[in-house]
């Protein structure tokens, strides 16, 4: 047994795919998978009972703890803690977020994070695409069909069936882009919704969306980048490696996992052309810059705004203005859309706006991304950066990134200036925002727990507004074939792509306001003097003729 | 008499000093984003390629000067200055003539020997300077130059080059100025001018 589980790590952390029948264990033929299992758990303890240190392992990572300590910045960051733009934050809200937690049964703040058997194997390690956690169930996968009027539920553009856990346990394999993007490509409640260079079109890509994972060429895993050892996984949007110095990773000079262009293509991977300028930029700029000219361009669209003040403010209302019920008595949920089909309106959240093909903006970045937390006070007059993208032009560890800037409106409380947690999901309780759309009660429910987890330090006033938000994704994926690379040009222009960052003189771009005036008119000083010189000499000429 | 007065080198670097003068204002002011012509990095690659066949060229120009004597054409002189100016200003409508004459000793005239003097002892070399400078931009921490930023360097060229231009302007409208016409530019192909055959014995 424990040679078979050595081949199988070698194999997970390649990261390539494995071909069928390439592993020296068949989990199908493992008497302790031949049963029928009830729940998550229960598969867990079988997988544990040979794979005895994976879940101590799991419990070490961030997928699991969903809290990162930012050395840096000395700021505890994670789902756990952080606040975002789009739901707002995981507080009191666990059962709907944690659905994409890689355990089962974080329903309230309180969970266990020591219990072994609450570690979800099968997330990460299904092969047969039916494992499917559902949206409210704190982790756990369906255990019964979920009907709509007869038909299946989808979620995440899969129907919620039964999960037949024993025939998923006894099919399990390395991780795969269908694994990884059944969380990380529905993020923020829908397809495509957060990060803008993550959803579902990634699972089967083409090479115009994304050379590395093109599923008919060199079809990478998430895992062929993100490499991983004992369970953690490398790449982190915390403290990113903006600028990796540390050349092609090989056994010997392997550092920090393979999650950077550079571990597999050095810092110098152009041809050295005239004068070895593509390679000469590498110091300065990130290679998505240039490589990812659009996000969004698998035709899922992403969210670029997202404004709560509108939540509630158009109702569902019959002929004498009623507000319509559902069977549980509270209003029904009411939506709009535009002619793509996109939502932009959503009676319990707001007012939306998507986009697809998105250009990223720019920013120094020297892979520290710092927090506007809960307890740290926001000026309201201003918009809210709720987080931040360090860097700086003059500093030699930084570089020009590209980033999806979300923008909208958030609730934050008027009278301690600080932002606020929103009790969002809570389909049967009085307080849920998107059961009764009453931010009073709401926010009272989502700060109590912000308070009672030590997030915030004050509980809600009863008085909030709210303020304009921006918050920065770092574009990492979707990486176009070299033809539809950014030209020099798409910078080294007037108004280029990086009209906005100031403070460094870039061709192109930048001139000397005075030079070029006085040049200009020494130019057509000269030009006139030319003109009436000549003009003279053919009058005269006339004139003597 | 008939005299070989701009030999076939002086010739052969002038026109190819001027062909790669007029490609480098061409795309240069490009990569200023003056207007579009071939895309920036066209421009840039084709700028470098000219840059560094023109420094070649002033390795043998320099050489060829020295080594013919030549450089004395370029010796400042007052003599003349103010009447060469009037003349220009003035005379020219006249039809006077030209208060100086040529000879192989001094093909220039006062006027020209300054202005030729100024493009290469200094609209050249600070042109020059900025632009091995900035060409060595990726290398100046290496070469001790780190405390350097792009902007003044930049900025020096661009000022160059615009001088270039100026100069430029002024020098082909004068080239036209003979009788006829054309009669400075046909010498300046052929070699050959008339002049007195006092005047011709250098």
């Amino acid at each position: 047994m424990l040679l078979v589980a050595g081949s199988w790590s070698a194999a997970a952390s390649t990261g390539l795919p494995v071909k069928p029948g390439s592993s020296t264990a068949d989990h199908g033929k493992f008497a302790e998978l031949q049963k029928d299992f009830a729940s998550g758990p229960e598969v867990t303890r079988a997988c544990l009972a040979c794979h005895t240190e994976a879940a101590k392992q799991l419990q070490q990572t961030t997928h699991w703890k969903w809290e990162f300590n930012q050395p840096q910045t000395g700021q505890l960051l994670g789902k756990k803690h952080e606040p975002n733009v789009f739901c707002g934050s995981l507080k009191s809200n666990y059962p709907r977020c944690t659905s994409c937690h890689i355990g089962y049964g974080w329903e309230d703040k309180d969970f266990d994070f020591t219990a072994e058997q609450n570690v979800d194997c099968l997330a990460c390690h299904d092969t047969t695409a039916t494992y499917l956690k559902t949206e409210a169930g704190a982790g756990h996968p369906a255990y019964e069909d979920v009907l709509v009027n007869g038909e299946y539920k989808i979620e995440n553009k899969r129907p919620v069936k039964k999960v037949d856990l024993g025939m998923v346990a006894r099919n399990v394999g390395p991780t795969s882009r269908q694994n990884c993007g059944s969380c990380h490509f529905f993020g923020g409640g829908g397809d495509g919704v957060k990060h803008g260079d993550l959803d579902s079109s990634l699972i089967n890509p083409d090479r115009a969306l994304d050379v590395h994972m093109d599923a008919g060429g060199l079809n990478f895993s998430c895992a062929t980048c993100h490499t991983s050892d004992e369970h953690s996984v490398a790449g982190s949007r915390y403290a990113m490696e903006a600028k990796d110095t540390h050349g092609i990773d090989i056994p010997g000079s392997s550092h920090g996992g393979r999650a950077s262009c550079e571990s597999c293509h050095g810092d110098k991977p152009h041809d050295f052309g005239v004068n070895n300028k593509l390679n000469d930029h590498t110091g300065k700029v990130a290679c998505q810059t240039c490589h990812i000219p659009e996000f969004a361009r698998g035709g899922v669209p992403t969210k670029m705004y997202w404004d709560w003040s509108q939540a509630g403010t158009k109702m569902k209302r019959d002929e004498n203005g009623e507000l319509v019920l559902n069977a549980k008595g509270k209003p029904v949920l009411y939506f709009e859309y535009d002619d793509n089909g996109w939502m932009t309106y959503a009676n319990h959240k707001g007012e939306f706006r998507n986009a697809v093909n998105v250009p990223p903006v720019y920013r120094w970045f020297d892979g520290q991304v710092e927090y506007t937390m809960l307890d740290d006070e926001i000026d309201p007059e201003k918009r809210v950066s709720v987080n931040k993208v360090k860097g700086s032009h003059d500093d030699p560890d930084s570089r020009i990134w590209p980033f999806k800037r979300m923008t909208g409106k958030q609730p934050y409380d008027k009278q301690t200036s600080r932002l606020l947690a929103t009790n969002v999901f809570g389909p049967d309780g009085d307080d849920a925002l998107w059961t009764n759309f009453n931010w009073v009660k709401a926010l009272m429910v989502g700060q109590a727990d912000a308070v009672a987890t030590g997030a915030a330090p004050d509980p809600f006033s009863g008085k909030h507004g709210f303020v304009d938000n921006e918050m920065f994704w770092p574009i990492t994926h979707m990486v176009a074939p070299k033809e539809q690379a950014l030209q020099c040009d798409s910078c080294h222009a007037r108004d280029g792509r990086l009209a906005e960052l100031k403070g460094f003189y870039m061709p192109g771009r930048d001139s000397s306001v005075w030079v070029d005036r006085l040049g200009t008119w020494a130019i057509w000083a000269a030009l006139a003097g030319v003109l009436v010189h000549l003009l003279g000499r053919i009058i005269f000429g006339r004139k003597r003729s | 008499m008939k005299v070989m007065v701009y030999k076939r080198f002086e010739r052969f670097w002038h026109w190819s000093q001027a062909a790669l003068i007029i490609g480098l204002m061409l795309t240069g002011f490009e990569i200023h984003s003056s207007y579009s012509w071939l895309g920036f990095e066209t421009a840039v690659n084709a700028h470098i390629v000219m840059a560094l066949l023109l420094i070649a060229l002033w390795l043998f120009a320099i050489f060829w000067h020295f080594t013919t004597g030549e450089w004395r054409q370029y010796i400042p002189t007052t003599e003349k200055l103010a009447a060469m100016a009037r003349y220009y200003a003035f005379g020219m409508f006249k039809d006077e003539e030209k208060p100086y004459k040529k000879s192989l000793s001094a093909k220039h005239n006062p006027l020209q020997r300054l202005a030729y003097l100024v493009f290469k002892l200094l609209i050249s070399p600070v042109i020059w300077v900025s632009g091995m400078l900035y060409l060595l931009y990726p290398y100046w921490p290496q070469l001790g130059l780190g405390w350097l930023t792009l902007a003044p360097v930049a900025i020096v060229h661009t000022a160059a080059a615009f001088a270039m231009l100026v100069f430029f302007i002024a020098h082909v409208y004068l080239a036209f100025t003979g009788k006829p016409f054309y009669e400075y530019v046909h010498a300046m192909i052929t070699g050959y001018e008339e002049l007195d055959d006092e005047d011709a014995k250098g």
